[in-house]
């Protein structure tokens, strides 16, 4: 299974793929994360990829037909084309309120979730920006239905200790629950 | 037990150096300096790994530093990349020609102009023959693996040469996957003891001598045909090391090359670094369509794996060499290499330039390299000069 994230410099792109992969590890799975770097700066459109897999995955390239898009912030769709190379019936994860975005998206499965309203309702800010990454991981675990939130939440612990360990775990849990219909 | 972490290129590099207890570490650390010295900081910092750190003005300090401290026997290690190798080379030519064995981990990355921070291999390649030991590793893996070999290699009493260990940037430096990471204990078994080592030669104020004096032209060559006893000898070394190496991880590196499905090929494909597993993919897909074709990896580039090579393209309809790099008036640097290496044996080779600055390689480049090789097989026609891969029109 391949990703892409698309965000802005800033909002824990890399991180996303990262802890994404790090908890496809805890139940088994191969992973690689892979971060596309050049002269970002805060606010710049950002893109990073992941592959998930059963078995070691071989390939170093960049990922051109992802199954899974994540988009962290919508507007980024007026400058990127975030459906390139989706596979048909793919799925697209928004960082949105629910139904925001129903047209555009034929032949896609579109999903919504409010990662930036849970990162404010939480007090979840990094360099004063709301921190959404792992709000859409915890999603993304949701949408792709082979990751069991444990997985998740166990790796944001790991990563993170104390108040801010258990924000981001209350975020991805959160956003996890938020989602319907899957 | 071993336990599995993930981890980018560059910090298995440092796990890689931390477990082979590394006793001096010296760095630049700025740009293009990479997180590998950052990770070995914070191992120091935190007590994990007993080592002196040694915080330089420049790579060409960092290099003279650790020249200076495997001179007194100790384990050292650098790390750089790129424009950070180029200005340390005056001093890797030193320790390659002055018999220093240390480890140095090159994250691979084209020169300037026009700037760039992505891989190509031509920082490594202009140190070729500067009496290195030079390998390319294919994943975070074997990155980790490599660099503990690399000091059970080098402190062979048969070699005592400095080792690189080759990652190309960011498409092994900072993605992240899975990577066993051996048991200490095992890695102790592995290495001799750091700080052990006597050979060449070790500066005791008590015994003093020279090293590296002005030498007369009577004498000058056999220190030159010394080191290329050193390099013939570390064929075996590394296989021995490599094969030792399966014993306690269960990853067995018992030769400097990879033959992937090459036996059967019709076609091979010669290639080296990170790019090595989509070539493999593409390998097992032109095979499920019938295809004959293989995939020749090439872990160890100093010393040459002239045998290898030579024995496994033998008889092929015909041979291709993938270079991420470029010699201006020539071509690939390995295709000139191989096709010299197999001078004698009736077979064509055909050079591949690609992945420059970075530009990705993907499954889709190989199935069409291989393609072009096969139908170059099938018409009889002469290798022409190198094919650019993926090259957009010329603005």
């Amino acid at each position: 299974m391949e990703f892409r994230f698309h965000g802005r410099g800033g909002q824990g792109v890399v991180t996303a793929s990262q802890l994404l992969v790090a908890s496809a590890f805890k139940v088994g799975l191969w992973g690689q994360s892979i971060p596309m770097f050049g002269a970002e700066r805060r606010g710049a459109p950002v893109e990073a990829y992941a592959r998930i897999s059963n078995t070691p995955i071989r390939r170093h390239s960049q990922v051109y037909r992802p199954d899974v898009v994540a988009v962290f912030d919508p507007k980024i769709m007026e400058v990127v084309d975030v459906l390139r190379g989706l596979k048909p019936n793919g799925i697209i994860l928004l960082n949105s309120p629910e139904g925001k975005f129903e047209h555009g998206f034929e032949g896609f499965r579109v999903y919504c979730v409010d990662a930036t309203g849970i990162a404010v309702k939480l007090g979840l800010y990094f360099a004063g920006f709301p921190a959404v990454n792992t709000a859409i991981v915890g999603a993304l675990a949701r949408v792709i239905g082979i990751l069991p939130l444990e997985a998740v939440l166990e790796t944001i612990s790991s990563i993170w200790s104390g108040k801010v360990g258990e924000l981001n775990a209350e975020a991805a849990k959160l956003a996890y629950n938020s989602i319907g219909g899957v | 037990m071993a336990r599995t972490e993930i981890l980018t290129g560059n910090y298995a590099v440092a796990y890689g150096a931390k477990l082979s207890r590394v006793q001096v570490i010296s760095a630049y650390p700025i740009t293009p300096q990479t997180s590998i010295v950052e990770k070995l900081d914070e191992f120091v910092e935190s007590g994990e790994l007993d080592a002196r750190y040694v915080r330089v003005e420049s790579e060409h300090s960092a290099m003279a530093a650790c020249i200076g401290a495997a001179a007194t026997g100790a384990r050292a290690f650098t790390a750089t990349s790129s424009h950070g190798l180029m200005y340390m080379s005056e001093l890797v030519w030193w320790a390659g020609l002055g018999k220093f064995p240390l480890v140095m981990a090159v994250v691979c990355r084209a020169l300037a102009p026009p700037w760039s921070i992505w891989s190509e291999h031509n920082d490594v390649l202009a140190h070729r023959d500067s009496g290195w030991i030079i390998f390319f590793a294919e994943d975070n893996q074997e990155v980790l693996d490599l660099i503990i070999q690399s000091y059970r290699i080098c402190e062979d009493e048969r070699v005592l040469q400095p080792v690189m260990v080759a990652l190309d940037a960011f498409i092994l430096s900072h993605t992240s996957t899975p990577v066993s990471i051996p048991e200490q204990s095992d890695v102790d078994g592995y290495l001799p003891p750091p700080g052990s080592r006597r050979k060449p030669f070790i500066l005791d104020i008590e015994n003093p001598l020279t090293h590296g004096n002005l030498t007369y032209p009577e004498y000058f060559m056999e220190f030159r045909y010394e080191i290329e006893k050193s390099m013939n000898s570390a064929r075996r070394v590394i296989v021995e090391a490599g094969r030792r190496y399966g014993e306690i991880t269960g990853r067995y590196y018992d030769s400097l090359v990879e033959d992937y499905r090459c036996s059967d090929a019709d076609v091979v494909l010669v290639n080296v670094g990170s790019s090595s597993g989509d070539a493999k993919e593409a390998v097992d897909l032109l095979r499920d369509e019938g295809y004959r074709v293989g995939l020749l990896k090439l872990r160890a580039i100093r010393p040459f794996p002239f045998e290898d090579l030579r024995r496994i393209c033998d008889g092929k309809r015909y041979i291709g060499v993938f270079d991420r790099n470029y010699s201006f008036g020539y071509g690939g640097i390995l295709h000139c290499e191989v096709s010299s290496a197999l001078s004698g044996i009736k077979v064509p080779v055909q050079g591949f330039v690609g992945g420059l600055g970075g530009r990705d390689v993907t499954v889709d480049n190989y199935v069409n390299i291989f393609k072009t090789l096969i139908d170059m097989a099938d018409r009889g026609v002469e290798p022409k000069p190198p094919l650019w891969v993926g090259l957009r029109e010329v603005v």
